[in-house]
């Protein structure tokens, strides 16, 4: 397949005698040819590093077994960021894979440690980028519990939290639909996924200040109130998505080479699944009606109206129709977000945790607002000191520790946190869904075609932004 | 209820029972009447029976019924803000985790994660713990299983055969904090590289960072910045 040729993998063969069309066997090997092998000598054999070409002109006509230890990644545009997959492959079956971490690791836990509990969100929302929303409430959640204050949260931030993360499902779910069709070489698909997160983008760049690593919800609320004339905006997209999303499913949902690709590949079922720790679309796809929104509702989940949807085929096609059908499903919650949404507070009414943020956009860039600074700085001393306090020194959170979890895109994303009492965390540490579920993808692609791979991978929907943290 | 975190500063290591006042100065110069102040250092004691929580109490009330040597295997049992925690001695940690799994009325199929946390303070002299979150999805509910560890001898069974799902999350517990999952092949380095010296999240471990300029001022690197804790 054009992907195992793409990628630049270590070759193991036998020492032995080489054809006259090679280059002799002792001397260094020559890099005329752009395609041309170069090779070490290992204890396990000879190790070639093809950057492409074909397999007899890079061995020269050399004997040599079936048996091909391939390095996938971790630079390999099908990785999802930076994940290595070492595959040992015979002709084209795939006899194990190896699935190897930690490219993306940049200590986030660690460096919560170092900051007051509202700004670690700021770290958090820059683990699993492509749901930060679903971070910075999973946390605020743990914090929230902490301090006791969780039924004294604002019905409207609550109700924002909502509408927030399930448009950002939405466009976690149209990277995954874009990046996997590209994969396979559904090109439209890439883009109609593109296209349509975009919009999203737009709407939560207006919410919140930011496309991506927003910040926007704080231990107690939200950073601010939505904005003026953004509902209207969300109804046009409200109008406009669900067309979208049956123009996916003409494109590709019957389409004959995307079933071929998809139907029937890297099965794994629900005891695999609960075995492997695997949550979200795929084990909903292996037909376990398991969402933490229905099952173990948080933000007030169970009051919305919405279906989980399930499939009982357990392989690539039935994880992307339940993704497909997922995107509907948070199309009625947001629906149903904008109808309850009643003016309010968005922020606890104890100052003592109550971020002083009333933002506004200035020359620099976003920052408390002209009349907020004016107060502290004019009128009122107290006021002052306060905001000082409050943000260099933070807020004391009771010791102790909880652990709480939202269903994020990719499955249950759940925060452990600790505190021993202090203006910091003393631990955070991140369930994170995709660092789980990748452990499946061994039990997924062995057995199958290496073009598979690519699929079963795709399949899980990893971000190793969060995996690695 | 902060008998689930023992005595200890923050991050900082800075600390210990005694709190030090908002702007960190020592002796003189304190004008915020914080200086004074001393807390009491958390006791580690069990939360008393009923717990007056539903689901820890059938929780217990299951696991007393079909594991005998319950108060054996338990160190303290904590019930704070609805969640519960069981600490329990690692030599009884294999057998506790298969009745979590396997009993009718516990049935703790899946293993949310494993995580570490260090406490250098720690009373008991057993600084590293281990602590797995379990999540019944029979009975739709959390429980805590914690063991603690010392520093020199930070052995504890792993649980792969009981949860699969344990691999990754005990490379990484090991990797970061030094923790060693004894009984099971492949525990290597996760997240850091394979050569890599100490175990980062530790508390004694340090952030690391350097001062950093900004608008005519320097920034300290993040460790070094005034803690307030």
């Amino acid at each position: 397949m054009t992907q195992a040729s793409d990628t630049s993998a270590a070759f193991t063969a036998p020492a032995g005698s080489r054809a006259s069309a090679g280059p002799p066997v002792d001397d260094v090997p020559a890099y005329g040819d752009a395609y041309e092998a170069g090779f070490t000598e290992s204890a396990g054999g000879r190790v070639y590093t093809v950057t492409g070409g074909d397999w007899e002109q890079v061995l020269g006509g050399e004997d040599y077994s079936e048996r091909l230890t391939v390095n996938m990644g971790p630079q390999h545009p099908s990785t999802h960021g930076v994940l290595r997959l070492v595959l040992e492959i015979e002709g084209e079956t795939v006899t194990r894979t190896q699935v190897v971490i930690g490219y993306l690791h940049t200590g986030i836990e660690k460096s919560c440690e170092f900051r007051t509990w509202t700004q670690a969100v700021t770290f958090l929302t820059r683990a699993d980028y492509l749901a930060p929303l679903f971070n910075e409430t999973a946390y605020c959640l743990a914090v929230e519990k902490l301090l006791g204050v969780t039924d004294e949260i604002p019905e409207r931030a609550t109700i924002i939290r909502v509408l927030v993360m399930e448009l950002q499902r939405i466009a976690s779910h149209l990277v995954w639909l874009a990046t996997g069709a590209m994969e396979i070489g559904a090109t439209t698909g890439m883009i109609f996924g593109f296209r349509e997160r975009e919009k999203i983008l737009d709407l939560l760049e207006t919410i919140t200040g930011l496309r991506m690593n927003h910040a926007y919800v704080r231990p107690g609320g939200l950073a601010q109130d939505l904005p003026d004339g953004v509902v209207p905006d969300i109804r046009a997209f409200l109008l406009d998505m669900p067309k979208r999303i049956k123009e996916y499913h003409a494109l590709l949902s019957g389409q004959p080479i995307w079933k071929g690709r998809m139907v029937d590949v890297n099965y794994i079922d629900a005891a695999s699944c609960i075995a492997l720790g695997v949550t979200g679309p795929v084990l909903r796809a292996a037909g376990l009606e398991w969402d933490l929104r229905k099952t173990m509702p948080y933000c007030g989940y169970e009051t919305y109206e919405f279906d989980v949807p399930t499939s009982l085929d357990a392989d690539s096609y039935a994880r992307y129709l339940v993704r497909l059908e997922e995107m509907g499903e948070s199309l009625k919650i947001v629906e149903q977000c904008l109808d309850r949404l009643k003016p309010g507070p968005v922020m606890v009414a104890d100052k003592k945790i109550a971020w002083p943020a009333q933002l506004s956009i200035g020359t620099d860039g976003m920052g408390n607002s002209l009349d907020h600074i004016r107060k502290i700085m004019g009128t009122s001393m107290e006021a002052l000191i306060h905001h000082f306090k409050l943000v260099t020194e933070g807020f004391r959170v009771p010791a102790g520790q909880v652990y709480t979890a939202v269903e994020s895109p990719r499955g249950e994303l759940a925060y452990h946190v600790v505190s021993d009492g202090g203006t910091r965390p003393y631990r955070v540490h991140v369930r994170e869904p995709s660092f789980v579920n990748l452990q499946a993808v061994p039990a997924m692609t062995e057995g199958g075609q290496v073009a598979d791979v690519i699929v079963g991978v795709a399949s899980v929907d990893p971000v190793l932004g969060g995996v690695d943290r | 209820m902060s008998e689930l975190v023992p005595a200890s500063g923050a991050a900082s290591g800075k600390g210990g029972p005694r709190r030090h006042d908002a702007f960190g100065a020592s002796g003189s110069g304190d004008t915020s009447g914080f200086g004074g102040l001393v807390r009491n250092p958390p006791v580690l004691a069990s939360t008393p029976r009923p717990f007056g929580d539903t689901d820890a109490d059938n929780v217990y009330d299951a696991l007393e019924r079909s594991f005998p040597q319950l108060t054996d295997a338990l160190e303290r049992v904590v019930v704070d803000r609805g969640e519960l925690t069981l600490h329990v001695r690692r030599g009884h940690l294999l057998s506790v985790a298969q009745i979590l799994r396997d009993d009718p009325s516990l049935r703790f199929e899946l293993l949310s994660g494993v995580s570490g946390a260090d406490y250098p303070d720690d009373p008991t002299g057993r600084r590293l713990h281990a602590v797995y979150h379990l999540m019944s999805m029979t009975w739709r509910r959390r429980v805590r299983v914690e063991v603690s560890l010392a520093d020199d001898d930070p052995v504890v069974p792993s649980v792969m055969d009981v949860w699969p799902t344990a691999d990754w999350h005990e490379r990484e517990t090991y990797d970061l904090f030094g923790i060693v999952f004894s009984g099971r092949d492949g525990l290597l380095r996760i997240m850091m590289p394979d050569d890599w010296v100490g175990h980062p999240q530790r508390k004694d471990y340090p952030l690391g960072g350097v001062p950093v300029d900004y608008k005519g001022a320097q920034v300290p690197a993040p460790d070094t910045r005034r803690s307030y804790s």
